[in-house]
């Protein structure tokens, strides 16, 4: 696949684009792939930020987190202003790459108009979405990503009914540049990813997960846990999608050794916001998971 | 050397675009600002304008790139009508609340439910508290005009502006109108350069979250808070009036055309009694006024009100301080109210010593027909009766035209 060097953290520059201190929780999964991410992307690069944790996270007037410029805009519209931000740059001749950064809610939910709009147009931007699985912002509320069963204050007894969407799925339909999946606990691979999509014309997608202690229920120390564990179970996949073709990234790809996963039960119980889950959903759920790997068992058989 | 045509009032609009040379265009179609739109993409894919159009999937979108256009370095410029305007409405608030010159033709039109694609002043009035200036055309000569000066008065009072313009009644028919010449307009209008323009080596973030208090930066200097900001848009806009008249002035002196550009009076020096009204029916009213003069001996001017927002307060109450009564001829109200150019104007009139009497018209709603027949004989009875009314009845709207 790529013979690029993977960056590690002795290579991993030391150069840091965040400030410290920030309004984000201890814990956040948010916060680590934003300070690494922007590692990866550097200096030349504007960002558009829709209503979300990150819009806090960066700052409030007139403190900034972050030394980039950033561009703040309405909760639908990210995908959008972001094409005219390039389309700015284009006019005035700039490589600068321009990076929409949006939540779980400004991308699945009310953002999702403008982003199939700018993925149909194939637009010359980075969008990475950053799944909490909920809108955090305005206290936890269910999103079109927050998995069955999932306890938020607008699902507050017996958890989401519906199954999440499938957004990176949705994306990829569009045929964009390259898709790819990250996880905040393997945030070297979200750097990667970056430096490759940074490479790539046309719209790179990102869809990255980020535990959220408070919204999730588990200690500030378990996020990287979490997150490997929504891995291991084969709940949350890694990969990439590029000329329409999907590989499986490292830290998923060894589960195609059917004896190297956990079982879902493992993930479900690191977080209260499962409690609700009854025996019959889990299993239900887990069944799922096996379909969909016997299915990328047979796909990706050559690998 | 400047060139005369005839031709339709969208098309009028597009080559005021192509003049201003705006780089990033983004419209959505919407009937009767779509042959605009079409005239656009046209002459951009022909190479005849060098411009970026993107074709996007809604108004909400169109409007979200001329931000993100307009934030980065570009002149950007969109164009809608009705429901397309208020789709984009949280993104008018919002280029208004981040100052971004940005120019929108909105080609008028009435508002669903139930569906019209006819003309009327609704979609506009429903926006007036956008924090957009806010400017109106009788003809196609000035949706030329003023969509060049447009461009000028956003950029430099850093507040964008929505040139108004009749559906169907200037955006479809067809017109003589002197098109300035290209090189003319680019000394009038200088390249495009926005002071917080994003850019890596000079990081700003823009339109973070404030707080209720203005705040100390790291150097110790106070920062505004919302209240601040948002006073300060009032404050600016307020102020635009008069840069609005000195580039009209310069415009008049460039290019020949211009004198009024906040009230456009006709028949109005010896008058006692106005219609003040926006857009195309003002003109309408001129051959009203010369026929009530003549036939009835009556003394009555048309004041056209160029300019809505921001409100020429006492520009107006000062015009009308000669006139026995005042009849305000509107395409909108404010539902369960009056109209809302009726009622700014009466609140204009408050502080002066002369109220002349005054009466409000609802006419041409969803495109309902305006003969100028209706229009004589209701400013006629208006002159002659208007005095016999209990005030709850004066200030009572009167619907013309009305099929029930
Ligand atoms: C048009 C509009 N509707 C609602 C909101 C309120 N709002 C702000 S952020 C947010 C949720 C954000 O959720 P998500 O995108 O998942 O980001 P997170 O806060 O979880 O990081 C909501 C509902 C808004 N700002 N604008
Ligand atoms: S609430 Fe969640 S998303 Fe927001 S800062 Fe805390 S951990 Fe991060
Ligand atoms: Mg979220």
């Amino acid at each position: 696949m790529s013979t690029a060097t993977k960056t590690n953290v002795v290579n991993l520059t030391t150069e840091e684009f965040v400030h410290p201190g920030n309004r984000a929780c201890s814990g956040c999964g948010l916060s680590i792939l934003y300070r690494i991410g922007l590692k990866a992307l550097g200096r030349d690069c504007i960002f558009v930020v829709p209503p979300s944790y990150l819009t806090v996270m960066q700052g409030l007037y007139p403190i900034a987190a972050s030394q980039m410029p950033i561009l703040n805009g309405t909760f639908a519209s990210t995908a959008a202003i972001a094409t005219g931000v390039r389309a700015a740059m284009k006019r005035r001749g700039k490589q600068t790459q321009v990076v929409a950064w949006a939540g779980d809610g400004g991308t699945a939910d009310i953002g999702i108009q403008a982003l199939s709009g700018a993925l149909e147009r194939n637009e010359d931007i980075i969008y990475i979405c950053y799944d909490n699985e909920a809108y955090m912002n305005t206290g936890v509320q269910r999103s079109g990503t927050t998995p069955q069963g999932g306890l938020t204050t607008t699902t507050p007894y017996s958890g989401k009914k519906e199954n999440s969407k499938n957004l990176p799925a949705i994306v990829a339909a569009h045929n964009p540049a390259y898709v790819a999946t990250c996880s905040a606990s393997y945030p070297l691979d979200f750097h990667d990813k970056l430096i490759k999509a940074k490479g790539i014309r046309g719209l790179k997608y990102f869809h990255i997960q980020t535990p959220c202690p408070p919204g999730w229920g588990c200690d500030e120390r378990m996020t990287i846990k979490i997150g490997k564990a929504a891995i291991d179970c084969g709940l949350f996949d890694l990969y990439e999608i590029e000329n329409g073709k999907k590989s499986l990234s490292e830290p998923s790809k060894k589960l195609l050794n059917k004896d190297k996963m956990r079982p879902l039960q493992d993930y479900l119980k690191m977080q209260t916001r499962f409690k609700a889950l009854s025996a019959e959903q889990t299993t239900a759920m887990q069944e799922r998971i096996d379909t969909k790997w016997a299915a990328y068992r047979q796909d990706f058989a050559a690998q | 050397m400047s060139k005369k045509l005839i031709d339709s009032g969208n098309n009028a609009a597009a080559m005021a675009v192509q003049l201003a040379e705006a780089e990033v265009i983004a419209a959505y179609p919407i009937t009767p600002q779509t042959p605009l739109t079409e005239k656009l993409s046209e002459v951009i894919a022909a190479g005849k304008m060098d411009a970026e159009y993107v074709a996007v999937e809604s108004e909400h979108s169109a409007l979200a790139v001329c931000i993100g256009a307009a934030s980065a370095g570009s002149r950007a410029f969109t164009a809608t009508s009705s429901n397309g305007l208020l789709y984009m409405s949280e993104q008018l608030h919002w280029a208004a609340g981040s100052r971004l010159p940005l120019v929108m033709c909105v080609v008028n039109r009435g508002i669903g439910a139930p569906w019209s694609v006819w003309n009327d002043h609704q979609d506009a009035m429903s926006q007036r508290d956008a924090g957009w200036i806010q400017i109106f055309a009788k003809d196609h000569q000035e949706i030329v005009d003023m969509t060049l000066k447009a461009f000028r008065l956003a950029e430099l009072v850093h507040i964008p502006v929505m040139v108004n313009y009749d559906g169907y009644y200037l955006s479809h028919t067809y017109m003589p109108f002197e098109l300035p010449e290209a090189k003319a307009v680019q000394e009038f209008l200088p390249p495009y350069d926005y002071a917080h323009t994003l850019d890596p080596e000079k990081p700003e973030s823009l339109n973070t979250v404030t707080l209720p208090y203005a705040r100390l930066d790291i150097n110790g200097v106070k920062r505004p808070g919302y209240m601040d900001i948002r006073h300060n848009l009032h404050q600016e806009m307020r102020l635009a009036m008069e840069v609005w008249e000195e580039i009209d002035a310069d415009y008049a002196q460039r290019f020949g055309r211009g004198g009024a550009p906040i009230l456009d009076p006709y028949c109005c020096d010896d008058a006692d009694f106005v219609v003040v009204a926006m857009g195309s029916i003002a003109n309408q009213f001129h051959v009203v006024v010369d026929r009530l003069r003549e036939e009835e001996g009556l003394k009555v001017g048309v004041l056209a009100l160029q300019i809505y927002r921001p409100f020429p307060t006492a520009k107006i109450a000062e015009a009308l301080q000669n006139a026995k009564g005042v009849m305000v001829y509107e395409k909108g109200l404010s539902y369960g109210n009056q109209g809302a150019l009726y009622a700014d104007l009466k609140s204009a009139l408050y502080p002066y010593p002369n109220r002349p009497q005054l009466h409000n018209f609802i006419v041409g709603l969803g495109g309902r027909d305006i003969p100028t027949e209706d229009l004589f004989q209701t400013l006629k009875t208006a002159c002659l009766n208007g005095d016999r009314n209990s005030p709850e009845q004066a200030d009572t709207p009167q619907w013309i035209g009305l099929q029930l």
